[in-house]
């Protein structure tokens, strides 16, 4: 079985003039047995057949956009457009977030949630922002995420925000049985929502608490849906899959800054290219005190905290 | 109508940012131009620029001495109040403009001199791009913010504010149809 040949679409035979053949039959069968087995009734058999991101043709990712695309219309009723846009070469991101500056007021948490098509009920998350003692210093045995005063920063407390620190060494990559996150050569990390199986293996290996599971079919109202998304980062998800922050890759790959810089009222987030001396990130790490969150697992983070003052 | 010092800074700044506007393509990845930066207009309080219409040097004769003044009561001075007062940053003569301490004249839309004149660090910092807030494009055009659209510059300690919504505690999370099964 050659893995390059482009799937028939199912009201065509394709031009392989395979039609009826074997090949077919034996595709169809398998998809309708493993459908009456699982009981994923609304998977379709050409989501069922497709193959791993990383090994499909051009063809095949465009006809798969395309079929993405046309189940959105269905849904929300309103064009989302699904992005494959690749890594910018000569390109690493970076981010780096300023401990002294950061108070915590949550504007990111809630802009991210926009931007990334999470669900909304119940909702997903993708930054977490502990509340800490300035006493005890950046230590997790006092840090709390559901402070709610009135106004922030409160007396003596810090902000820490935590989400993905996108890893140049992610546990959650090697412990995923199936290959469905990986690192991609900008240094994002991200997964394949039609290729993971849910297992939950990645969130158990994340030292960071960075990866959510969609344990409800994901609801989002249409008028809510940012129509403007990436086949690895904020299409919307199917029930029963992990997601995480991307960086925003649909912004960020075109040259924007990820929603959570936009938003931060305090500028207290950074990003940049890595392998730009020249750039925010680079200024950041060559002239500030940074540190790296859990340094001692050798996680190496690209993500860094840091002290503005 | 807008105002005609306002008017003239906006030429002024189209005619700094020209330049790099042009030069965009080939400066891809570069940070903006170090002087000159673009940056949006001053937050001013509705209907108060250009000062002249009331500090015209008829109307009101300049009185430099330190008083309650009988305007600006919104003013509350929290910045160094006892070395500090009005005219140190803003000119007696001119008032449509504020000076740096050697006397030089500043314009509203370039404060950040006359900020960085006792804040270096912060100045310097800004520039790269480390202190405050950059909006735009990572490899391309930003946008910057000056000193006083964060910081009040009569009482510059950045304002708290009311944090949004905390996450859902997992106990609170009601199970509904169609959820995990």
């Amino acid at each position: 079985m050659t893995d390059l040949t482009p799937m028939p679409t199912p009201d065509t035979c394709g031009d392989s003039g395979d039609c009826g053949s074997r090949r077919e039959f034996l595709g169809t069968a398998v998809a309708a047995v493993a459908m009456a087995l699982t009981g994923c009734g609304k998977l379709s058999k050409e989501e069922f057949l497709q193959h791993n991101f990383r090994e499909l043709t051009k063809d095949e990712i465009q006809t798969i956009i395309a079929r993405l695309e046309h189940e959105y219309m269905e849904k929300f009723h309103k064009t989302v457009k699904v992005s494959n846009e690749p890594p910018m070469p000569g390109v690493i991101f970076g981010y780096a977030l300023d401990l002294s500056r950061c108070i915590g007021c949550r504007r990111c948490v809630h802009a991210c949630v926009k931007e990334n098509n999470q669900s909304r009920d119940p909702e997903i998350q993708w930054i977490r922002v502990l509340e800490m003692d300035k006493e005890e210093g950046v230590n997790l045995q006092h840090a709390e995420q559901y402070y709610n005063p009135d106004e922030v920063p409160r007396e003596s407390h810090f902000y820490m925000p935590v989400q993905c620190q996108q890893c140049k060494k992610p546990p959650c990559v090697k412990v995923c049985p199936v290959g469905a996150t990986w690192k991609e050569k900008d240094g994002i990390v991200v997964v394949d929502y039609n290729w993971c199986i849910g297992c939950r293996y990645c969130m158990a290996a994340c030292p960071y608490g960075a990866r959510h599971f969609n344990w409800g079919e994901p609801h989002i109202d249409a008028k809510d849906v940012n129509p403007e998304t990436h086949y690895l980062g904020n299409r919307p998800r199917p029930k029963g899959v992990v997601e995480k922050c991307t960086f925003c890759i649909q912004r960020t790959r075109k040259g924007l800054y990820p929603a959570c810089v936009e938003i931060c009222p305090t500028g207290s987030r950074k990003f940049g290219n890595l392998l730009d001396p020249k750039s925010e990130i680079r200024q950041v790490l060559e002239n500030k005190r940074v540190f790296k969150f859990k340094e001692d697992l050798n996680t190496q983070p690209t993500f860094f905290y840091f002290f503005g003052v | 109508m807008i105002p005609r010092p306002i008017r003239h800074a906006g030429f002024l700044l189209l005619f700094l940012t020209a330049p790099a506007f042009a030069e965009a393509p080939k400066a891809k990845g570069e940070p903006v131009a170090q002087e000159g930066i673009q940056v949006p207009k001053p937050p001013f309080t509705e209907g108060i620029f250009p000062c002249t219409s009331c500090h015209d040097g008829k109307q009101l004769k300049v009185n430099t001495q330190r008083r309650d003044l009988a305007m600006h009561d919104e003013i509350k001075l929290n910045h160094g109040p006892e070395s500090r007062w009005c005219l140190d940053c803003h000119d007696a003569n001119s008032r449509d403009n504020l000076h740096l301490a050697s006397g030089e004249k500043v314009l509203f839309t370039e404060s950040y001199k006359l900020c960085g004149q006792c804040h270096g660090d912060k100045f310097r910092d800004w520039r790269v791009g480390i202190h405050g807030k950059r909006t735009g494009s990572w490899n391309g055009a930003k946008q910057y913010l000056l000193c006083v659209h964060c910081h009040n510059p009569h009482s510059p300690h950045f304002a708290p504010l009311k944090p949004m919504p905390p996450p859902t505690r997992p106990d609170a999370i009601q199970l509904k149809k169609g959820a995990a099964r």
